[in-house]
């Protein structure tokens, strides 16, 4: 067995549990203005332009990134509360959640240091939205298919192809988009790939909207064709871009966001169950709050193994699995379980609004960013069986 | 902040390896050999009185540790009274009283199974009482007519026990006590009651975890074991999904008992009473410990049992020396239903504003 799983035991420390309040505090002043409703089941998706500055302007955003490009040197830890506070309140932070997860610390590590005096400051503001150019309509778990190819020109390169299912591509200021620029080898079939910084606003970009089944519009297709992206844009190595996922990767895989992103359905839940529920109210509501315990203790803990330079690829990668997994059951729990209050006597509306929400919202779950089976696949392949 | 002495640690693992090795320990001198030798061992160390303090003659190596032994136990599926002997000697050290040497087990986690009676002697019984008819002495959990809670250390010889089995072949008897003088004796807080049932869940949570990470070790070696359709049957993707799936519930039974012990660890002996939020902290580790861990044990005890085959069914393999365990120890010290019910009643009556508040306060 190639690695035994281990959990270090991490607490969030007084200061973290004081920003925590402080996010509270600030996120109650949001609600009591009217800027969003947490119970509306709205998704994390949504943009809300200003809420995003004035969520930059307290430094939630970029936060343990360098002060030098706008971020706040502060730990995972602490940018772990936030996290949890933000998506709890179901708060709009659509414009930035991308760029603060993932795209800043990808140009962090490969950016040239002209891209990042450029964009990170912007990012850490909350006025630059990034979208992740992967899946394709011939690739999408096989990412190694993906055939958008870019082909060495004068200064740069030249790009030709389709990507699609483009979380706000159509809102993004900047793609970070992986791209053919080789052939596979014989040898590995994984070679071949680059990523690129790509700016939405360039010419050569057509961004046409998918309209998802519950008739929201969160995602696009992106066509390319003939885009040019100057050399700098190329992010670390040419061809090797399947080198380059690391232990940030543990970190996408392991946020709260993975298991917290239909908790707003478990507390309806305990809401419209009322104070005094019978025996087998009370039991589904005490099974379900542990798991949200323990995936949460998970979660915790892998933050904290990151933030003392561990990588727990592994245990990141079960989190991902368990929490997509476990949020996909709960909206039909919740409705077995809500299944005999009596709309008479109860006012459920709330909780039927958001059952309907979290049930087309639940597919998607298990898909978005590694599948399920793509996910096994890495947790077989850290037990030693691949 | 792993608070576990990485030494102790080291040394469990060794001295489990040794004495109590799931695939050797069946065969040779018999089956009570290795379990008398085990103990010796295990005694020898100090790692019976891990939950004793040095003051009272224990190694002292505090709660956490305590845990941890317990892990690895579970990890070779050990079925001697080691938990018991831990969770008696905590219990006995917890009222002041010294703490002999030889195998304990508590019983009495039902305030009022046991009476003290106002000549001083026990009366009542006590129900599936763990390895009653192989320890040495009770520490008994009651409580005088007063209504206060007291601490009783008996010789088991002196009571009678009516032997019974849970599905796993481990003693759970029913422990009469019919007018037994105590050996010793003193008055225990109110609280301590739940303060054992609370160390008992986390402590077979934690076991039935280190029981889980057997099963997976033995399932991903067994997977590149056997040959089927000309391969190792671990090369195929159905299996390899069913044990990404048996990590998954080997993780989150590691996460919430590692946690659930941590809690226990950093809470206050008066914690239980005080009346503050930590109250609320401790009850969600433990309960929840007790139900995810729970949970695993049966989904984890399947796909070790489908991916083994027919063999994993049979007395031979030492599989079921694992499962059988778990399917066991989710019943002890409160049920999965038993907690969710606490636990969802509690959640309830605090309400749904509260719960976020609750769940994120660690």
């Amino acid at each position: 067995m190639a690695e035994a799983i281990h959990f270090d035991q991490v607490r969030l420390s007084e200061s973290a549990q004081a920003l925590r309040r402080e996010v509270r505090a600030f996120l109650a002043d949001e609600i009591a203005a009217g800027t969003f409703d947490p119970r509306r089941g709205v998704s994390s998706a949504v943009f809300h332009a200003e809420l995003s500055r004035r969520i930059g302007a307290r430094g939630w955003i970029g936060m343990t990134w360098p002060r030098r490009y706008g971020g706040g040197e502060r730990s995972f830890l602490e940018r772990y509360v936030v996290t949890e506070e933000f998506r709890v309140a179901n708060a709009p932070v659509g414009l930035h959640f991308t760029a603060d997860r993932q795209s800043g610390p990808m140009l962090l590590r490969y950016g040239s240091e002209r891209i990042k005096d450029e964009i990170l400051p912007r990012i850490t503001r909350g006025e630059c939205c990034f979208c992740i150019g992967m899946s394709e309509p011939g690739s999408g778990s096989d990412l190694f298919a993906a055939a958008t190819r870019a082909t060495r020109c004068d200064g740069g390169w030249r790009v030709r192809g389709t990507k699609v299912w483009t979380t706000a591509a159509h809102r993004a200021d900047y793609m970070i988009g992986l791209f053919r620029t080789s052939p596979r080898t014989k040898e590995d079939r994984r070679h071949g790939l680059t990523q690129f910084l790509v700016d939405m606003r360039a010419p050569g970009i057509t961004v046409s909207p998918i309209s998802d089944m519950s008739g929201r519009r969160e995602f696009d297709e992106v066509v390319f064709d003939d885009l040019f992206v100057p050399d700098e844009h190329a992010l670390g190595e040419i061809d090797l871009a399947w080198k380059q996922a690391t232990s940030e990767l543990a970190y996408e895989r392991s946020g709260p966001e993975r298991f917290l992103e239909t908790a707003y359905l478990l507390f309806e839940l305990v809401r419209v169950l009322g104070e005094r529920p019978d025996v087998r109210g009370a039991e589904g509501i005490g099974r379900l709050v542990a798991q949200l315990h323990a995936l949460r203790r998970m979660s915790v803990s892998v933050a904290g193994m990151l933030q003392a330079g561990k990588e727990p690829v592994l245990e990141g990668s079960i989190v991902k699995d368990l929490g997509t997994t476990w949020q996909q059951t709960l909206p039909p729990r919740a409705r077995d379980l809500a299944a005999f209050v009596d709309a008479e006597a109860t006012d459920r509306s709330v909780f039927d609004a958001v059952l309907d929400y979290a049930t087309l919202a639940a597919p998607k779950l298990t898909i978005q960013g590694g599948t399920t089976e793509i996910l096994r696949g890495i947790i077989a392949r850290g037990l030693g069986l691949r | 902040m792993s608070r576990t002495d990485p030494l102790l640690v080291d040394l469990t693992r060794k001295l489990l390896r040794d004495v109590a090795d799931p695939q050797t320990r069946r065969g040779g001198g018999g089956k009570g050999d290795w379990r008398a030798a085990a103990w010796q061992a295990l005694e020898g160390s100090g790692l019976t009185r891990a939950w004793v303090p040095e003051s009272a003659g224990g190694s002292g190596a505090g709660i956490a540790d305590g845990f941890e032994i317990l892990t690895l136990a579970g990890g070779v599926a050990l079925d001697v009274p080691l938990a018991e002997t831990l969770l008696a000697g905590w219990l006995l050290a917890t009222a002041g009283l010294t703490v002999p040497d030889g195998k304990l087990a508590p019983a009495g986690t039902d305030d009022d199974s046991v009476r003290l009676d106002a000549d001083g002697r026990l009366s009542g019984r006590a129900a599936a009482v763990p390895f009653a008819r192989d320890v040495d002495r009770l520490v008994v959990l009651g409580q005088r007519a007063t209504g206060e809670a007291f601490v009783a250390l008996v010789d088991r010889a002196a009571c009678t026990v009516r032997a019974r089995d849970n599905l796993a072949g481990e003693p759970r008897d029913t422990v009469i006590f019919d007018g037994v003088t105590p050996t010793a004796l003193a008055t225990a807080r109110a609280d301590l009651s739940g303060r054992l049932l609370a160390m008992g869940a986390v402590a077979r949570a934690c076991q039935m975890a280190g029981a889980l990470q057997g099963l997976l070790t033995r399932s991903v070696a067994y997977v590149g074991e056997r040959v089927a359709f000309d391969r190792p049957i671990g090369k195929f993707q159905a299996i390899q999904h069913a044990l990404a799936r048996l990590a998954g519930e080997t993780a989150i039974a590691l996460a919430a008992s590692g946690s659930a012990a941590d809690a226990l660890a950093d809470a206050a002996p008066d914690t239980a009473s005080s009346g503050t939020g930590d109250v609320d902290g401790v009850f969600l580790e433990v309960a929840s410990a007790k139900i995810r861990v729970g949970e695993a044990a049966a989904a984890g005890a399947a796909i070790a049992h489908q991916v083994h085959g027919a063999i994993g069914f049979s007395t031979e393999h030492p599989l079921h020396l694992f499962t059988q365990r778990l399917w066991a120890w989710r019943d002890d010290f409160g049920s999965e239903s038993a907690w969710a019910v606490r636990l969802g009643t509690h959640v309830a009556k605090r309400g749904a504003d509260a719960l976020w508040p609750m769940v994120s306060a660690r």
